[in-house]
């Protein structure tokens, strides 16, 4: 078993108080442009899959004429996107159209800092990992709200309203899950929940438990997203755009950016509270093929796992008609809060009397 | 039923509302007297024997030289299979008749639509405005005498 | 005399009226210009949060005067216009005119004749069917159904195209006859359809009809009750959903549709659910109709008279109807003896069924809104005319 050792990317900032301004700011610099790199090439990437990923489920080709198979389309997308003319409308809150994109982005961006890629790339290591997260996430959905009241639109009101019930009641599913999850790995740090996994992934390890959690946490999250069957915010066939109608330009680009970046955070959890993060596929006993495995770089195995689960929230997205806002909130309320709520009892009976694999 | 034999037993039982009976056999339509039609059409509604209970159509023919329209009502009964078709006169200085929207209820639609291109107004309309045509359009199109700018005469 | 004009404006901004509204009740617009693609159909929603309160259908925006056009074109040129009402079934609107004229003129046309129209009008009536469940599962948000419909109808569109001469507006059916024979391998190609059609279907099922969210959104929604869509004036599936029998390829047989065995669907409740099956069982009737005449078209003419005899009706009233895809399409002519008809009637399938949405949809939120609607199955520019 290789000893993982777990440290920070940057020691800049020591726990003692002792640096300077200036390290400082050439710390926060270099984080703020690792993000822009990597969310401009990630997205990049993603929305390429996703369009290739919905045309195979529809049947069709998707993009193939701009670049080799269509790989540049994402480019040329962000570069319309860019030179789009910025249209407020008139009688807007002009100072909350402005500002509600930039919300939604940064909450997506803030999120990046606690991922942990690899054990020796993460941005930060804070004792409070996945608390950070569940706090930072729910500001997107302040810019969301905000989005569709100071649109000048009764239509982005009405989607407004829809995502702000949708995304506070499937928080709170999200949240126990989470909570459930903790009761088994006792700690809220990041790198130590992947680390506790050594022996196995909590998936298969609390046996039923951890099961329900997963499937809850997995529903409750592509209701987060706003994907399909969940997508009522964004209703294409009855809203037109939903919140986002009165945007344009660079301002639309910061939402579909937050969706995806969204994405990609919120299957990096998934990955790492249940399949156990960068953690290799090991087999005991097979020490060969353990040796193997161990050879992958770990943020390969994080990338591999999280577009497994990316890969599943576009199945179900392409396949899938959408709910009716009653259905939604009721299907919150009656029947996913209460089964993670019992689930969560369950947990904690699971632990004190050590009915868990590999105590 | 043969539309023979049910222009017969129409003739039969209301022969009163009839205003003339038609000599060619092959049509399906019975004229009626303007001022007894609602209540015709109550009537022919709820007969055992005629049940009409579905209007399919009402439309309006434009007989300018003669100064009458002829008002078309094209009715259906699903239990029989029989259809019939009822024409009134108005006349075309004042064209008003009564609506059968309380008899039924798509009638309040195909009124509108008449009204809309016909110019023909009925009595007790709860909803009476033009359909097609803007609030504010003048004139009524499918008149015979209705011209505007952007009609093509030959 | 009690008639009183009122003008929209006046509707939405009656003062009087705005003195009973409550606090939370709102205007809003759902615009000509729809994500789903039904036309250019506008509603007024007075909405009380999600609930509608009222709704106001505004129509006209494709009024395109075609009744009015009708009195100056021949007989055989208003079967042009009718292919562009319901355009995507637009063989079966030409038979209607061609009915009328046939019965006016006492006009006999031979078997072979009847027998491609009613292969023809059911090819049709399978393409209006398979367009509107991809439309469907689009209104509902699933988008993978509108690519399946799509590919489905093309297959027939591309079988349709050799024989017709064009995909969309065909101009087929004649007064007298059909206007091209078919072609030599149509019957293949139509056997090969059947065959790959009726797979797709079960598929097609298992994939919309078993979801429990789209049976959520459609069960006891928009419920139609028989008394309600007799006097409502509705036709077709709309109709037979609540339980009607009333399908005039049964009632009133032209064609050759009384030498072949189908049955007609027919409904329980009236809800959404109802007529998004009935067009489901529909697709398969209309299959079983084609295998049964497509292997034993009788030989014989195509056309019987002339196409470019003139064709004159004596004075008088006519009238005759046909079952589109989406209801009875009738056919009024009055005539004076000229060329021309003095004055040519459309009864409209779909200007007929929308009315009842003023009824059904009050009370339900606007996503039922969108999947009544759809379930309607309507063509705006059949509507407006």
């Amino acid at each position: 078993m290789i000893n993982y050792s777990v440290d920070n990317f940057a020691n800049l900032v020591d726990n003692s108080n002792n640096s300077t301004v200036i390290e400082v700011a050439f710390y926060i610099l270099s984080i703020f442009i690792t993000c822009l790199i990597f969310i401009s090439l990630f997205v990049m990437v993603v929305v390429y899959i996703e369009r290739k990923v919905a045309a195979a489920f529809q049947c069709r080709v998707g993009p193939n004429r701009v670049g080799w198979k269509g790989i540049l389309q994402s480019v040329a997308d962000l570069l319309k996107l860019l030179t789009k003319e910025k249209i407020t409308p008139l009688y807007s809150d002009k100072f909350l159209h402005f500002i509600s994109p930039m919300l939604c982005i940064s909450a997506s961006f803030m999120t990046l800092l606690i991922v942990p890629f690899s054990p020796h790339i993460q941005i930060i290591n804070i004792d409070m990992g996945i608390l950070y997260w569940s706090a930072i996430s729910s500001l997107g959905i302040l810019g969301i709200l905000l989005a569709g009241w100071s649109s000048y639109n009764k239509w982005s009101l009405i989607s407004a309203v829809r995502a702000a019930s949708q995304l506070i009641s499937y928080e709170l599913s999200i949240i126990l899950s989470i909570l459930t999850m903790i009761i088994f790995t006792n700690t809220l740090n990041i790198q130590k929940i992947v680390l506790s996994q050594l022996n196995g992934c909590w998936i298969w390890r609390g046996h039923v438990v951890t099961l329900i959690a997963f499937i809850i946490f997995f529903i409750a999250s592509i209701a987060e997203l706003n994907k399909i069957p969940f997508d009522l915010p964004e209703g294409e066939s009855e809203l037109g755009a939903g919140f986002h109608t009165e945007y344009s330009g660079m301002q639309f680009a910061f939402f579909f950016l937050a969706e995806y970046v969204n994405l990609f955070i919120t299957s990096t959890i998934i990955v790492i509270l249940f399949l156990g993060g960068w953690l290799p596929w090991h087999i005991s006993g097979f020490s060969i093929f353990n040796e193997l495995m161990d050879s992958i770089p770990p943020i390969m195995w994080l990338l591999l796992k999280v577009s497994m689960i990316i890969f599943i929230i576009m199945w179900i997205r392409w396949t899938l008609p959408r709910l009716r806002i009653d259905h939604l909130i009721l299907l919150e309320w009656k029947f996913l809060l209460p089964t993670s709520l019992a689930n969560m009892v369950l947990a904690s009976f699971l632990v004190l009397n050590n009915l868990y694999f590999y105590v | 039923m043969i539309i023979s034999i049910l222009k017969d037993a129409i003739y039969l039982k209301y022969g009163d509302f009839v205003l003339e009976k038609s000599e060619i056999s092959l049509v399906k339509e019975v004229i009626i007297k303007q001022s007894k039609f609602l209540e015709f059409m109550q009537l022919v509604k709820d007969d055992k024997d005629l049940k009409f209970d579905i209007l399919l159509d009402h439309t309006a023919v434009d007989y300018i030289n003669e100064n009458v329209f002829h008002l078309v009502y094209h009715l259906y009964s699903s239990i029989y299979n029989h259809q019939v078709i009822i024409l009134v006169e108005v006349p075309r200085d004042k064209p008003v008749i009564s609506t059968l929207c309380s008899i039924w209820r798509i009638a309040e639609w195909q009124e509108r639509e008449v009204f809309d291109l016909f110019g023909i107004l009925y009595n007790n309309h709860p909803d009476l405005r033009r359909i097609f045509l803007e609030d504010d359009w003048v004139g009524f199109p499918l008149r015979k005498n209705y011209k505007d700018n952007f009609m093509l005469e030959k | 005399m009690t008639i009183q004009l009122k003008t929209l404006n006046e509707i939405l901004h009656n003062l009087d009226e705005k003195k009973h509204w409550g606090t939370k009740e709102y205007f809003i617009n759902m615009g000509p210009q729809h994500p789903s693609s039904h036309g250019v159909l506008r509603f007024v929603l007075k909405l009380e949060g999600e609930i509608i309160k009222e709704i106001i259908p505004i129509l006209g925006y494709i009024h395109r005067g075609i009744e009015k056009i009708g009195e100056s074109v021949s007989y055989r040129n208003f079967v042009h216009l009718t292919d562009r009402c319901d355009y995507f079934s637009s063989i079966i609107n030409n038979w209607a005119v061609s009915r009328t004229i046939e019965q006016a003129l006492n006009m006999e046309t031979n078997d072979r004749i009847e027998t491609i129209r009613t292969i023809f009008a059911e090819i049709q009536r399978i393409q209006s069917h398979t367009m509107w469940w991809g439309v469907f599962g689009m209104d509902l948000g699933a988008f993978t159904p509108f690519f399946y419909g799509f590919r489905d109808r093309e297959f027939l569109t591309s079988i349709v195209e050799e024989t017709c001469g064009s995909r969309l507006t065909m101009n087929y059916i004649q007064p007298g006859g059909v206007l091209y024979d078919i072609k030599s391998n149509f019957i293949k190609r139509i056997k090969q359809y059947i065959k790959y059609l009726r797979p797709r279907i079960e598929e097609y099922e298992r994939l919309i009809s078993d979801n429990v969210i789209v049976q959520k959104r459609t069960e006891n929604i928009g419920i139609l009750t028989k008394e309600k869509a007799l006097s409502f004036g509705s036709t077709g599936p709309v109709l037979r959903a609540s339980g009607v029998p009333l399908d005039l390829r049964k009632n009133d047989s032209y064609g050759v549709y009384d030498k072949v065995k189908f049955s007609v669907v027919i409904g329980t409740k009236g809800d959404s659910w109802d007529r998004y099956w009935i067009r489901i069982e529909e697709m398969r009737q209309s299959l079983n109709i084609i295998e049964q005449l497509v292997d034993n078209i009788p030989a014989g003419k195509h056309m019987v008279t002339k196409y470019t005899t003139k064709i004159k009706l004596p004075v008088g009233y006519y009238q005759s109807s046909i079952e589109t895809a989406r209801g009875i399409l009738g056919i009024f002519v009055a005539s004076n003896g000229m060329e021309n008809p003095y004055r040519i009637h459309m009864r409209s399938p779909n200007y007929n069924n929308l009315w009842s949405i003023t009824d059904m949809a009050v009370g339900l939120k606007i996503s039922d809104l969108v999947t009544i609607v759809s379930t309607l199955d309507l063509i705006i520019p059949d509507v407006d005319r």
